[in-house]
């Protein structure tokens, strides 16, 4: 096993009450990457994350975080790891400070105070280490939460949708943050359901039904599904998009503002479909790039609902 | 890896964390003074039964056929069964304060002549009156038993000393509780039930309030230890259920003028043993229970049989076999009996002990069933 990897798991099962939340969920990250986790809602992304970090016991499957054994070493992970919920969990009714330095206790950390006061201040809510956290707004809680993950200066961060419900400064804030961390070697596994975020990862997997169906840099996850791309600029797009959507060799349509993103995996087909409708004058229609957002709704909607 | 290594500062953390979160809690803070205050005095005075078949020693110096009579005209009232022959006033003693008897009947070496001679043999009756309620019904009908029972034995000449009022000198003396106050008996009492009341709802909620609100993912996510987590959870309530005690001791004593008797230092001790039984059952609901809710509804569950059947409610000598067993099996049952024992008796550890054990074993049940159900995973 090469040192490179933090997260080197293989084959990872997890069910609840005979759902099989995650399937054969393999990983591979590397040292400094910052690995981008898309999939829609249910799709096992935050149970893959448990799995990772030691906060649920995999059915079964093996391999290593930061070194250690997964399945017996769940305790040696989370000294080891920063995990943010996705779902604010710290403690509303705990101040600010209070929070972050129960956390400090927790992982039994030295020189507490200095610390605590360093990463509020770092923070920038020195001023307001005695306000309840409950008391804050989104995107602070975000910040805050980050703040207490990071305490005891992990090597590995997993971020559970740490961006849901925050502003797009906030979030680009938060992105740089990410981005600065990585540089100094810190390894982070974030879900998301943004684009933009999307882009802004080394690697990215998508997974869907409990099944990672594709990985690699953005470019090759594009590019591994070989799709064609049209764009249908014009007026009333959305009649338009109807009558494409029927066309055969067209497998979705999608509208971005005044363009439609006609995809098909079949470049011969697509075109001549589009050639055969002929829209006239009033369309603008040329051949584009697939975007990350393309692959992913192609991606959706080829993966079998296995709950049903 | 071993899951007895405390960590002393991350047991302190989750302390200091719990005693934050209850100040912050108003509703939770306002039971914890509310609840001793409204309980003393919706129960300080309201309770009584009936209870039969009360247990009694008799320590006879007098093997005639009158002071058998007497004997059994006294179980044929209902209310006294012989269970223990004292060979000495010493053993008497002993059963009484360790409350295995309800009442000793003592009766004077020259008794038979005395009676026949028509010169009022007197009868010692002493009663463990510290449950006025227990032995009240039991000691009134002693009054008409000098008349009913020498009915059968006084005949031919002796016919006139039946005819007699009052061929004996019944004298009954209410040990531990003189005068017979109910109050003496039911304000200790309180303080068992205050506390499993308000101790076992309090824990009930600690790992359930952390689940529901969504703490609980971060607490696992730490190196926390579930040992860690639940002494950390329990010892700030053991500070609480002590206020608790202070503010109904001093209510005793200063509203009610309770006896105390025994050692206070005693039952200080004796207290920890009894909280830490309470919490460590609040734990284990907490770690079973899906919600608060659940958790609310389960400590009731625990609550009734605990007011009803641990004998602060009824006389527990009152109560059928099947009620006894189930009382048996909860501390404040030995709780109850410990501290009216050293409050009203003024008992030691010797006395006191064999409540004692119970509770440790029931702590020691209940605390790997919660270490059991803990789980440092989110399944």
């Amino acid at each position: 096993m090469p040192e490179q990897l933090v997260i080197d798991v293989n084959a990872l099962n997890k069910s609840y009450g005979g759902k099989r939340a995650v399937r054969d969920f393999s990983l591979q990250v590397k040292r400094g990457e910052i690995y981008g986790f898309l999939g829609p809602n249910g799709s096992g992304k935050t149970t893959s994350i448990r799995l990772i970090c030691g906060l649920l016991k995999p059915d079964s499957g093996s391999g290593s975080v930061m070194g250690f054994d997964v399945v017996r070493e769940s305790a040696a992970i989370k000294r080891e790891v920063g995990y943010m919920t996705q779902r604010f969990s710290l403690w509303e009714d705990l101040t600010i400070r209070e929070n972050l330095d129960f956390v400090a206790r927790m992982y039994g950390m030295s020189d507490r105070m200095a610390k605590v006061s360093g990463a509020l201040e770092k923070l920038g809510l020195a001023s307001r280490q005695h306000q309840l956290a409950g008391a804050l707004s989104g995107g602070w809680k975000q910040r805050l939460s980050l703040a207490a993950c990071m305490l005891h200066q992990p090597r590995l961060l997993l971020l559970d949708e740490p961006t849901a419900g925050v502003d797009p400064k906030a979030r680009r804030n938060f992105w740089d943050e990410i981005h600065r961390l990585a540089g100094i070697g810190i390894t982070i596994l974030v879900t998301t359901h943004y684009m933009d975020e999307a882009e802004r990862c080394t690697r990215l997997g998508y997974i869907a039904y409990g099944r990672l169906l594709a990985t690699g840099t953005m470019q090759e996850v594009i590019d591994h599904q070989a799709l064609v791309t049209w764009t249908v600029r014009g007026p009333e797009l959305a009649a338009l998009a109807e009558k494409l959507r029927m066309l055969d060799g067209v497998s979705q349509v999608t509208a971005f503002g005044n363009t439609l993103h006609v995809t098909g995996p079949d470049a011969a087909k697509l075109a001549g479909a589009l050639h055969a409708l002929d829209l006239g004058e009033r369309y603008q229609v040329a051949e584009a790039a697939t975007a990350l957002e393309d692959v992913f709704i192609h991606l959706m909607s080829q993966a079998k609902d296995n709950f049903q | 890896m071993n899951w007895l290594a405390l960590s002393f500062t991350r047991l302190v953390g989750v302390m200091i964390k719990e005693f934050i979160q209850m100040k912050r809690d108003r509703m939770t803070f306002g039971m914890i003074v509310g609840i001793p205050v409204i309980q003393l005095i919706m129960f300080g005075f309201a309770i009584n039964a009936d209870p039969k078949y009360l247990p009694i020693a008799v320590l006879s110096a007098d093997n005639s056929v009158y002071s058998r009579s007497l004997i059994s005209a006294m179980e044929n009232t209902g209310y006294f069964t012989v269970v223990k022959v004292a060979e000495s006033e010493a053993e008497a003693n002993r059963l009484l304060e360790t409350g295995e008897v309800q009442f000793v009947v003592t009766i004077p070496i020259d008794f038979a002549r005395k009676l026949v001679r028509g010169e009022r043999p007197s009868l010692l009756i002493e009663a463990d009156a510290t449950d006025p309620s227990a032995t009240g019904n039991a000691i009134a009908a002693l009054q008409a038993l000098p008349r009913l029972a020498f009915q059968r034995d006084l005949t031919g000449p002796m016919q006139g000393l039946a005819a007699h009022p009052d061929p004996i000198d019944l004298r009954v003396h209410r040990r531990y509780n003189p005068e017979g106050l109910s109050r003496y008996n039911i304000v200790p009492g309180l303080i068992g039930t205050i506390l499993t009341m308000t101790m076992v709802m309090m824990t009930a909620f600690a790992i359930t309030r952390e689940r529901e609100r969504g703490t609980m993912e971060n607490l696992l996510a730490t190196p926390v230890r579930p040992i860690e987590v639940m002494i950390g959870k329990i010892a700030p309530y053991i500070i609480v259920g002590y206020i608790q005690v202070v503010v109904i001791l001093l209510a005793a004593k200063l509203l009610f003028a309770v006896p105390m008797v025994g050692s206070l230092t005693l039952l200080s001790t004796v207290l920890l043993l009894f909280i830490a039984a309470n919490l460590a059952l609040g734990f284990t609901f907490s770690t079973i229970a899906k919600n608060q809710l659940q958790a609310m509804q389960m400590s009731f569950f625990f609550l009734l049989p605990s007011i009803l059947l641990s004998g602060f409610m009824f006389p527990f000598r009152g109560m059928p076999g099947w009620a006894q067993a189930i009382g048996e099996l909860l501390p404040v049952t030995h709780f109850l009996r410990v501290i009216r024992g050293i409050l009203l008796k003024g008992n030691g550890f010797v006395e006191i002990w064999p409540h004692l054990w119970p509770i440790a074993i029931f702590i020691f049940v209940v605390a790997a069933v919660a270490l059991m159900r803990y789980r440092e995973t989110l399944d």
